[in-house]
């Protein structure tokens, strides 16, 4: 059935037969099974199914996954070393950037791409990268709180394990 | 601020903790509803109405049940419609008109988005494709979706038993007392205001699973909701005739939900139905977010006619309310006790006013039903209210602070009752507001902002083409609700009871599991409960688990809303914890052969007094009572102890917010600039959480003043049908906001907490409407309804300026 397709994801490479119409979230979380990328919407507006794509935020449910054949995809499951969290996800946990949790994955990855462009972003960079995101739950406060305390963790070369 | 810590190993009550349940949430790992798969699972489609009224002439489902992968077709199921659980009660004779939605509606639907038929195939795409082929045939009637219009003479009618579609007519306060206040008083203002309605927006959908076990007879129901046991409960002894043993409710990781997950919604029976009717396959629907914004609940949506009376020496004599409550086009659970209850008998807020009275009229509209969204009554209240005193302040030319500031319940005068009935109305339990001190976070607030400046910031900001204004929103709101006596028995609630419940047993190996009939949705209860078990039991954090939301497993609990976890539930969880140090305690007596009473219990430690020597930790006593090779005459083996907590009263938080905004006179365009927040929460459980509880709250009250607002065509067409249409609130749009507190606890539970879930919510939004209209009022402005968008200040800046609009 359908259209043959190879991705590499979080570093496996993987192969897929998609229907032409499926959405890349709809692959992930489906046929891939992670599901830590999700559908908050249905008109590319809230952003929790951000992405990597070939090391660019994209929302994955505006992307079908044909138009992903051959890149390399990294999801939330992707962030962490092993053991050793994201310093954006270490970050989050220690500025309370998160309440119910569903808008999260997205704004980490929303997030890891501004960091990788602009590695000190001020309070205004930061709100204007995650205007495409929607959280109901924080204010977005603590979420850039968050995103600054990763900043300055990458910055500084460290990063914090699981637990820690 | 001091930095967050890690779970400390002792006393954990009152600090920055970081959240236990993070971890998934960060990893990807979380389990939301629309995460679980089964084996063998299929997937539910919905048809819904395109029209808003219309009689439903037929259903051919032939084509569909051809259509590939499609397993069951479907509609006119016939379990009973859903239950209306609070009708507006408390005035003698009231008459409720109730009509509420079927599983699926069979001779009419009276909303865009009402469910007709469903489809389950093998694949979710395979049952969307299928939609399509099912033929309707609609015979479309006239619509009316505007509450006023609803009532006059002559507008479609929807329900037989409704005529000119009003629910009910409920009144509270006393009616000539407050018409002779208003009679005879030296001012009067009067205004016709617009509460809008909105639409909750939880970030996850909803969605459920139903599971019919063929082998047991049993069914299993996941679902997204706050109130995983009343939807068992509701689901048996109401829709679906089955019996409350035979179901299991489980709620997973719920994305946010903000009131709108509490209620008993047609797609659970649902999927519970169609899979007996496959056999004992396993049904999932996930609802879209244009199916959410059409058929999961909306909130507030009242016209309301507001009349201040008072002296030109600032005391206000009365205040005479009348409101229209557009409640959609069938009740949802519990719509009718949002505009009454939680509404009306709060309409005088934190100030004094000797006559209160207020008209709530219940509408039947060709819209989505609506019901409680976070603050629910309070916030639309507090609006009133607190419009209603920059009106009075404004037509007698005193200070709006000062106007406050002598119309404040003194701190001497709590517990306090209130004209609105409160404590009339509550069939023995005494409700009253529990304590306060109104002035010292106004005069806090009002510092911080720099409010003796107000006219320099306000010249310096026309230098820029800018109109600044300021708005206070000095609020209070009813939490932890409530006593049952109150909201059950005598017609002002549920029709059941709002205690709730907390098991703590301590294993053999001295590890902790706490269980409750609350649920989170981001609330953090996981941590939040174990700090306070912790405090209780002198155990290490890392050692208690919490467990929640599911009703295998844990005591039947009412769900969390109407910020009742912290007062209600966690009083449960203390009671549970001192029914087990009593236990131990007991136990270490028998222990250490010494009395009961000889016993001093210092956290973890149980030692008889003057023997420091003789202790045994609560970890020693687990081990060996649960054991129980050695049990004293008539003790019971286990640490295992559960409490049901039935709370004497409401509790009170308050406070003062107070928003800044800059309109630009060109474009109409508002910005907030500056936000301040000085809230009285009583004690505090955590800060960091509380502070996160702020933060939303204010931004989603912030979003109704600015931006957010669902519109339908008078054909009730929901034209704000997507986050295209609806403006959700942004990163980019809000400043930093400011918070600062005062702490009186609360005297009606053991650790003072007053609650906060609600409270941004219910401040914020009159904070940022008065402000606005400070802002305009130099261009003689006294009003305008909200949302503030461009379009409508400009057209106002303009309609003043004798412009074009």
């Amino acid at each position: 059935m359908g259209e043959h397709i190879h991705l590499t994801v979080n570093g496996t490479e993987r192969d897929l037969d998609v229907e032409p119409r499926r959405l890349l979230v709809q692959a992930l979380r489906e046929d891939l099974d992670l599901t830590g990328t999700h559908v908050g919407c249905d008109t590319s507006q809230c952003g929790a199914c951000t992405v990597h794509v070939d090391g660019r935020a994209i929302k994955s449910c505006t992307m079908l996954a044909v138009q992903a054949d051959g890149s390399a995809v990294t999801t939330i499951e992707g962030m962490a070393d092993g053991a050793t969290l994201h310093p954006l996800q270490n970050g989050f946990w220690e500025k309370h950037g998160l309440q119910c949790g569903f808008c999260t994955p997205g704004m980490i990855m929303v997030a890891a791409d501004l960091l990788a462009r602009n590695e000190d972003p001020t309070d205004d960079e930061i709100r204007h990268a995650i205007e495409g995101n929607i959280c109901r739950c924080t204010g977005y406060q603590n979420i850039v709180a968050a995103i600054r305390h990763a900043a300055a963790t990458m910055r500084d070369g460290a990063a914090a394990p699981v637990g820690a | 601020m001091t930095d967050v810590l890690d779970a400390p190993t002792g006393n954990p009550f009152g600090k920055r903790i970081k959240r236990v349940e993070d971890p998934r949430f960060i990893t990807g790992e979380g389990n939301y509803l629309d995460d679980i798969k089964l084996a063998s699972m299929a997937h539910m489609a919905i048809l819904r109405s395109p029209y808003a009224h219309a009689n439903i002439r037929s259903i051919d489902t032939s084509a569909a049940k051809a259509a590939p992968g499609v397993l069951w077709v479907g509609a006119d199921i016939p379990y009973n419609p859903l239950p209306m659980a609070w009708p507006a009660g408390g005035s003698a004779g009231l008459q409720n008109n109730i009509n509420t939605p079927r599983v699926l509606a069979t001779d009419s639907v009276k909303w865009t988005g009402e469910g007709v038929a469903a489809i389950v195939a093998e694949t979710e795409a395979q049952a969307f494709d299928a939609l399509d082929l099912i033929v309707v045939d609609w015979e479309p009637l006239p619509t009316v979706v505007d509450a006023e219009k609803a009532t006059q003479a002559g507008a479609p009618q929807l329900h037989e038993n409704a005529p000119n579609n009003i629910v009910f007519e409920w009144s509270v306060g006393d009616k000539a007392g407050t018409d002779s206040a208003i009679d005879d008083a030296e001012v009067v203002v009067r205004q016709r205001i617009v509460n809008q309605r909105l639409i909750p927006n939880s970030m996850e959908t909803r969605g459920d699973i139903g599971w019919y076990n063929p082998g047991t007879d049993e069914y299993t129901v996941w679902m997204s909701s706050q109130t995983p046991h009343i939807q068992r409960l509701l689901l048996t002894a109401f829709v679906t005739g089955i019996p409350e043993h035979k179901v299991r409710c489980i709620s997973p990781d719920v994305g946010g939900a903000f009131g709108s997950k509490i209620f008993c919604y047609a797609d659970m029976a649902l999927t519970m139905f169609t899979s007996k009717a496959l056999g004992g396959v396993p049904v999932k629907w996930v609802e879209g977010r244009r199916e959410n914004y059409q058929s999961t609940i909306h909130g507030r949506d009242h016209i309301t006619y507001l009349e201040i009376a008072g002296k030109r020496d600032g005391e206000v004599t009365g205040l005479r309310v009348k409101t229209l409550a557009n409640l959609g086009g069938r009740l949802s659970t519990i719509g009718p006790g949002i505009p009454t209850t939680l509404y009306a008998r709060v309409l005088s807020g934190c100030y004094k006013i000797p006559n209160v009275y207020a008209e709530v009229t219940g509408v039947y509209t060709n819209t989505t039903f609506v019901d409680a969204y976070r603050g629910a009554g309070r916030p639309e209240a507090t609006y009133v209210i607190e419009r209603a005193m920059d009106l009075f302040a404004a037509e007698i030319g005193m200070d709006r602070a000062e106007v406050r500031r002598r119309n404040f319940i003194a701190a001497d005068k709590f517990p306090y009752e209130n004209p609105s009935g409160l404590g009339t109305a509550s069939g023995g339990a005494k409700i009253y507001i529990d304590s306060g001190n109104y002035e010292p976070a106004m005069d806090k607030a009002l510092a911080t902002v720099g409010y003796a400046d107000l006219a320099a910031k306000k010249a310096e900001a026309k230098g820029r083409g800018k109109l600044l204004g300021l708005g206070l929103s000095t609020y209070i709101e009813v939490c932890g609700v409530a006593p049952s006596k109150w909201i059950g028995a005598v017609g002002e609630g549920w029709g059941a009871a709002m205690w709730e419940s907390s098991n703590i047993r301590v294993h053999l190996t001295g590890k902790v599991v706490v269980t409750m009939g609350t649920q989170p949705q981001g609330q953090g209860h996981e941590t939040t409960y174990a700090q306070v078990v912790a405090q209780e039991l002198g155990v290490p954090m890392e050692d208690i688990v919490v467990q929640h939301s599911d009703t295998q497993g844990t005591p039947f609990g009412y769900g969390s809303y109407g910020s009742r976890t912290s007062s209600v539930g966690m009083t449960a969880a203390i009671k549970a914890a001192g029914k087990v140090r009593e236990k131990a305690r007991k136990y270490a007596a028998h222990m250490l052969e010494a009395s009961p009473e000889d016993i001093e219990v210092e956290g973890a430690n149980y030692r008889v007094k003057g023997s420091p020597d003789k202790v045994k930790t609560i970890q020693e006593i687990a081990f060996a009572l649960d054991l129980a090779f050695d049990t004293p005459e008539g003790m019971e083996p286990y640490l295992d102890e559960t409490s049901y907590y039935d709370t004497p009263n409401c509790t009170w938080p308050f406070g003062t917010h107070i928003a800044i905004v800059e309109i630009d006179e060109e474009t109409g365009h508002v910005e907030l600039v500056r936000y301040v927040a000085v809230d009285d929460v009583g004690k505090k459980i955590n800060p960091m959480i509380v502070d996160g509880q702020l933060h939303g709250g204010i931004a989603q009250g912030v979003g109704q003043a600015l931006w957010e607002g669902a519109v339908y065509s008078d054909e009730g067409q929901l034209l704000t049908g997507s986050m295209l249409d609806y403006a959700l609130p942004r990163a980019a749009w809000f400043p930093n906001i400011e918070l600062d507190e005062t702490v009186t606890p609360s005297p009606v539970n053991p650790i003072g907490v007053k609650g906060v879930g609600e409270a941004g919510a219910i401040a914020s939004t009159a904070a940022v409407a008065n402000a606005v209209i400070d802002a305009l009022s130099p261009l003689g402005i006294r009003h305008l309804d909200m949302p503030y968008s461009n379009q409508t200040v400009w057209r106002a800046i303009q309609s003043a300026k004798g412009g074009q609009a």
